[in-house]
């Protein structure tokens, strides 16, 4: 096993056999997953903590499926009412929690480096639910299973990534992975929500979406943030979807074989059209959904692992963890 | 009060560009003789031991936590960090709490500063009421009660009605102002320069072009009222050809940067580490390299510590809402000097930077080795060696970015009117 990381912050410090070895346990538990037998111990005795700064009822429920699949307590903490809104600091709260003595902490947080500012505060293992705009690798890691899965390999692929890749931590840590995996990454979206920085990292960038799906195995479509939104980055969802939005005609430029994602929730009719999105022949979105509490118990089960190896070690020295 | 007389040390003249080995008289709080061997009887002397001696450093925009903020740094602690740091003069900022906007605010501030600091104290004042930029101060009052020079700091006055006017009334007392130049729209919210960095950490940032958007409608300000402006920092390349321009044409212009700024660069930020969160965000290495050219042909005119503590609390936050800014007073000369260890500046070049330009732009005596200036002087032995303890710092704030940071330079004393105030006689 070459995964040793104490944490899983993001697709960054990762390198390729981490990353390989993430999925690979991520298939076996997704294929398990389907034959039924959902009940295990791997995170017995263990305490999982989920807490979401933002509100994320999707995420936070596949962090929380996969936790209780492996026999962990999982507690849900929504930080939307809690003494944080009080004046609390981030610190204080991971000051606090760390008392409470958890093994694994499940953190979503408005803030990009927030997360990793809280896992320099606490001795269990922290996963990344997703950071402000920077990243969220498991959601990365399950797009590249459910490729994986879809299309048999991931290496080579061309991926077409598109639409608000500015407010986009989901972009960030596929960008970084399939670059890992070696494939090549396009851009694809109005320059208003592309970063043209996004260039020195080895991608192309395209404002024509016909033209950036040319030839495309894989079209990841973003949702178009407009929470994030604080001023006019396009004229209006009308002229994005007529321009952007992903549809039969569109999607032609493509392989005829290339698959279709997104990360959810869908804004149906504004990034993507309705019938693409429930096109089975084309469409693993909900795939993705199914690969991500696979993912999610992966990488739980692995940072488990090392937290009990370390805390055997520390036992032994007769040092605390 | 017996003469002082400083021999055997390396004498930095930043007016003659000159290094060369002599000796100091300071008498009366000014310095009374400069030459190469000076009779040292009936004098209090010191053998400096071929350590430098330099004109004490004329630090410009330091912020002060009084009033509002002591809990992060008083004149008292200011006042000690400056002095082990070799500054000689603060030029204090106005943006405290509440903001230096009247005569009875600034008198208050002189006269702490005057009981609590034995270095050089000089405060300026707000531009506009409030930093608001819908109102400009009384200048001329605030001039009377002390005030070197008007800034409303980092807030951008959006209204150029009112801001021109300011200027406009600013250059009928002969008031400096300094401005700070920041396109407001472009820059609203950024924690960062935009580049492959900040876009992979997720950061909001702001483009470099910001810089040179802000600096192209103050000059074009400068060209319609004639006043004198300052501008507190220069940190892109982009903007130093329209800054030369200004210059070219006649314009009453000068430009400074912080030792941050020529020292760090944006990778530096690394994992969202919030002490180098700066305002402006730290740049490109690019940028970087070419403010160093700059200072040293002279176009960008002061380097200064931009001194801005912020305490624990402040700065333990994710790195979009931290606070900005770091202390500077203590590390400005040992920070300054790894451009001259790097062949980057000599050390008078360094010393015009640091001392005899912002001197000069306030109207101050100080800032030169020169027989009839005063008698503030730092000290220093150029290569000495040292790891940095920010929890050393003399500031009460510890907010320093190089903490950690092998730094050469290190100041063996300082004088004040020619009286000692750091190092032992």
């Amino acid at each position: 096993m070459s995964f040793r990381a104490n944490h899983l912050l993001g697709i960054e410090p990762l390198d390729r056999d981490e990353i390989t070895t993430i999925i690979d346990l991520a298939d076996s538990y997704a294929a398990s997953n389907r034959r039924g037998n959902t009940r295990r111990d791997v995170l017995a005795g263990m305490t999982q903590i989920n807490m979401f700064f933002e509100n994320s009822t999707r995420t936070q429920s596949s962090f929380e499926l996969a936790g209780k699949r492996l026999g962990a307590d999982v507690l849900n903490m929504s930080m939307q009412t809690s003494s944080v809104k009080k004046g609390e600091t981030l610190i204080d709260t991971a000051l606090t929690l760390n008392a409470m003595r958890p093994d694994l902490l499940v953190v979503r947080h408005p803030h990009s480096g927030a997360v990793d500012l809280l896992a320099q505060k606490v001795d269990c293992a922290v996963l990344n639910a997703g950071d402000g705009k920077h990243e969220h690798p498991t959601q990365a890691l399950l797009d590249a299973l459910t490729i994986r899965r879809a299309k048999g390999r991931i290496e080579g692929l061309s991926v077409a990534i598109c639409g608000d890749v500015t407010h986009s931590r989901v972009a960030r840590s596929n960008i970084l992975l399939l670059g890992k995996l070696g494939n090549r990454v396009r851009l694809v979206g109005p320059p208003t929500l592309i970063p043209g920085a996004f260039k020195d990292m080895g991608v192309e960038i395209y404002d024509d979406m016909r033209a950036g799906l040319q030839g495309a195995d894989v079209v990841m479509m973003l949702r178009l943030q407009r929470e994030r939104m604080d001023g006019g980055f396009i004229p209006s969802e009308r002229e994005y979807y007529h321009r952007y939005g992903l549809d039969a005609d569109k999607l032609s430029a493509a392989k005829t074989d290339a698959i279709v994602m997104h990360p959810g929730p869908m804004n149906r009719g504004v990034e993507i059209d309705g019938t693409i999105a429930d096109d089975i022949h084309r469409s693993v979105i909900q795939a993705q959904v199914e690969m991500g509490v696979a993912v999610r118990m992966a990488a739980m089960d692995l940072l488990a692992r090392n937290l009990r190896a370390r805390r055997g070690s520390a036992a032994a020295d007769g040092t605390m963890v | 009060m017996r003469d002082t007389i400083i021999t055997n040390a390396l004498l930095i003249d930043p007016e003659a560009g000159t290094t060369t080995l002599g000796a100091v008289r300071l008498h009366g709080g000014l310095l009374a003789e400069i030459a190469d061997s000076i009779d040292v009887s009936d004098a209090d002397v010191i053998d400096a031991g071929g350590l430098c001696l330099a004109p004490g450093i004329v630090d410009i925009g330091v912020k002060v936590g009084e009033p509002g903020e002591r809990h992060k740094e008083s004149f008292a602690s200011a006042g000690r960090a400056a002095a082990a740091g070799g500054v000689t003069t603060i030029v204090t900022r106005p943006d405290t709490d509440p903001v230096i906007d009247t005569p009875e605010i600034l008198e208050f501030v002189a006269k702490r500063a005057g009981s609590a600091a034995r270095v050089r104290v000089l405060p300026m004042a707000t531009l506009t009421k409030g930093r608001a930029g819908r109102e400009m101060t009384e200048i001329g009052f605030l001039q009377d009660a002390g005030a070197v020079a008007f800034t409303d700091g980092d807030h951008v006055a959006t209204n150029t009605r009112v801001y021109s006017r300011a200027l406009t009334y600013a250059k009928s007392l002969g008031a400096l102002v300094i401005s700070h130049v920041q396109e407001p729209g472009l820059s609203v919210g950024a924690a960062a320069t935009s580049s492959a960095f900040a876009s992979l950490r997720g950061l909001p940032s702001v483009s470099p072009m910001a810089e040179r958007m802000g600096l192209d409608r103050d000059i074009a300000l400068l060209e319609m009222t004639g006043a004198r402006l300052h501008i507190d920092q220069i940190t892109t390349a982009r903007a130093l050809p329209a800054l030369k321009r200004a210059k070219d044409n006649g314009l009453d212009i000068t430009a400074g940067i912080s030792i941050h700024h020529l020292t760090l660069n944006e990778m530096d930020v690394a994992d969202y580490r919030t002490f180098f969160k700066m305002t402006p965000p730290l740049r490109a290495e690019e940028d970087r390299l070419a403010a160093i050219e700059a200072v040293g042909s002279g176009l960008i005119d002061i380097i200064c510590s931009m001194h801005t503590p912020q305490d624990e609390e402040s700065k333990r936050l994710p790195f979009e809402v931290a606070a900005s800014g770091a202390v500077g007073l203590e590390t400005l000369l040992p920070a300054s000097l790894r451009l001259y260890h790097a062949g980057n500046l000599t050390l008078p070049q360094l010393f015009r930077a640091l001392a005899l330009n912002p001197a000069k732009r306030l109207g101050l005596e100080s800032g030169r080795l020169a027989v009839g200036a005063p008698a503030d002087l730092v000290l220093f032995d150029a290569d000495a060696p040292f790891i940095l303890d920010r929890f050393l710092l003399q500031s009460k704030s510890k907010n320093t970015p190089f903490d950690g940071a092998r730094l050469q330079g290190r100041v063996r004393g300082t004088w004040v009117a020619g009286t000692r105030i750091f190092g032992e006689n």
